[in-house]
């Protein structure tokens, strides 16, 4: 049984009909890749599968769980964590209270604690600035909150949303060594990028997108020697 | 654009040094009594702080002025006078019966007012969560008439009508909290009486609950998140609805508790005592930068003061124009207020 399986998921963006009938599985310990251009729906899949947004038609199941219809705080609280499109942390939370936002829908006190400390260890900067507003942080420390706010909610399975959008090449190493090292450990990811080389690179498998349909899917290898998606998406003529 | 601030913020020192020349020369020509003024002005200052409240915590967290929350403390200042007339308390009541129908009328009003804004809530505002945002106010103004209707009926044939007259009448509110002058004995002439210090010995406790409660746990902080991005927050898994009441239920109760030392402190209730006390708290929490819980309280004592020496030095009848002048003065020179923070997003 696949971790996430999402079933030809239909959704409506206000009036735009933005998913157009979207399946992708997603396996325990994969890391996953949505590529395609901008307006191809890969932000609003994200948005279904976490319940900001309803699909008109479609399934979402979690380990077999059907999580479609939910609200979002009930499937944070079933598994899935997400760092958002623009990352949309609390500008005015010190760091801290973001990661104490990021475990509230947990109740294990001295779990939390040991995750809130292994976050540190991962993003040293945010320990150095855990009493800064959200909002005096760089671009990059930003990203750095936003993944882990999201991980201090011990997900089953780790959405991001273009966490390299607008940041400076430096960071975008840094981030990318940052998703392969938490899939070492173990956790799950599906991930939403523009930067489709980069994704590929780390990735497990991918799914294209084209104004909501998925084109083309395969292994991460397949799709970087794809002719069609080497053209429109790894910038090659 | 440069040119025009200059002459804005000329305009504004002017203002402000019109301002201190009036007051001051008001307190050379008599200190005793611009002080008596400054003290009813902090007094009343915190009920309308205690109300003020109410607007910013709604505002921080859906956008809202909810014009029915004046109303509210209407609605909590008859519970008050109500309890009053069931008990038959009056100021030749014996000190165990004053205190029992005190000790009433604050834990049932803010326990009603609570209830009654988280209902107005479900009922008026939440069908409308995403209606344009002029939608949700005409609602919150038609349950402000709603409101002001079941007072006009409350006072006509309800326990109010205990102390006569018609529906629209104002009725005097018994004066339970003492009101002999502390300092009578000495040679100050100031009057200082029980009833000035129970009305900030009330609200600045309150204040500072309310302070801790939304720095310090994590549902006060999940309602300052949820208040900053409504979808990251529920990203979190905060459930926003029941943020949403919660801040209704704290803004309701804290208009009851305002609503009942507003009746002991003005002495009076009347139907619709919940406008004026709406204009005065609404532009407390503006000037105060709405959504921000500081500036709200800031701000109750400030337009408290404002108001006290306006009734003195200039006439009570200008009182309202006055506030409502500094609420448009606010409005053109620091629409965001004293403390606000205004729309700062980092991308």
């Amino acid at each position: 049984m696949p971790l996430l399986a999402v079933n030809d998921i239909h959704t409506y963006y206000g009036h735009i009909y933005a998913l157009k009938g979207i399946s992708i599985t997603v396996e325990k310990g994969e890391v996953v890749t949505l590529i395609g251009a901008n307006g191809a729906g890969k932000t609003t899949t994200l948005k279904t599968i976490s319940g900001l947004l309803h699909p008109k038609q479609g399934t979402i199941f979690l380990e077999g769980e059907q999580i479609s219809g939910l609200p979002p705080h009930v499937i944070v609280s079933k598994g899935v964590g997400q760092a958002p499109e623009g990352r949309q942390i609390f500008t005015r939370l010190t760091v801290e209270e973001n990661l104490d936002m990021g475990a509230y829908s947990r109740q294990d006190k001295l779990e939390i604690k040991k995750d809130l400390e292994h976050v540190y260890q991962i993003f040293p900067r945010l320990a150095e600035r855990r009493n800064q507003a959200g909002g005096t942080l760089s671009g990059g420390e930003q990203q750095m909150l936003a993944i882990g706010r999201a991980l201090m909610s011990r997900p089953r399975i780790l959405l991001l949303d273009e966490p390299s959008m607008g940041l400076a090449p430096v960071l975008v190493d840094t981030i990318f060594q940052i998703i392969q090292e938490l899939n070492r450990e173990g956790t799950t990811i599906l991930l939403v990028e523009q930067n489709a080389a980069r994704a590929l690179s780390v990735a497990n498998r991918g799914y294209v997108l084209e104004t909501g349909h998925i084109f083309v899917e395969g292994s991460a290898q397949e799709l970087a020697k794809n002719e069609q998606v080497r053209k429109a998406y790894l910038g090659e003529v | 654009m440069k040119r025009n601030l200059s002459i804005r913020s000329v305009a504004l020192w002017l203002i402000l040094a019109a301002t201190a020349l009036f007051l001051g020369s008001a307190f050379i020509a008599n200190p005793a009594l611009f002080i008596q003024q400054v003290i009813n002005g902090l007094a009343q200052g915190a009920i309308f702080a205690l109300v003020a409240l109410g607007y910013t915590l709604v505002y921080g967290i859906i956008e809202l002025i909810n014009f029915a929350h004046g109303d509210v403390y209407m609605i909590g200042a008859f519970i008050g006078l109500s309890i009053v007339s069931l008990m038959g308390a009056s100021e030749k009541s014996d000190s165990g019966t004053m205190l029992l129908t005190i000790a009433l009328m604050f834990i049932t009003a803010p326990l009603v007012c609570a209830v009654l804004n988280v209902t107005i809530e479900r009922l008026a505002y939440r069908p409308l969560r995403n209606a344009p945002r002029i939608v949700v106010l005409i609602s919150a103004i038609g349950m402000s008439f709603i409101l002001e209707q079941v007072g006009l009926w409350w006072a006509q044939f309800g326990a109010l009508s205990y102390f006569g007259g018609s529906g629209s009448t104002p009725k005097s509110f018994p004066a339970l909290v003492p009101k002999f002058n502390l300092l009578a004995e000495t040679a100050i002439n100031i009057n200082l009486t029980p009833k000035h210090i129970f009305a900030l010995a009330l609200a600045i406790p309150l204040m500072i609950i309310l302070r801790l409660f939304v720095q310090r746990t994590l549902m006060g902080k999940a309602m300052r998140a949820t208040a900053q991005n409504r979808d990251a927050a529920r990203l979190m898994g905060i459930d926003i609805n029941r943020v949403i009441s919660l801040t209704f239920l704290i803004g309701g109760a804290l208009a009851g508790v305002g609503g009942v030392a507003g009746g002991l402190y003005f002495e009076g209730v009347v139907w619709n005592m919940g406008f004026d006390m709406g204009l005065k708290a609404f532009t407390s929490a503006v000037l105060g930068g709405i959504g921000n819980i500081t500036g709200a309280m800031l701000g109750g004592f400030f337009i408290g003061l404002v108001s006290a020496l306006s009734d003195q030095y200039i006439a009570a009848q200008w009182t309202r124009a006055v506030v409502f002048g500094i609420l448009v003065l606010v409005l053109v020179f620091r629409p965001t207020g004293l403390l606000g923070t205004g729309v700062q997003q980092k991308a």
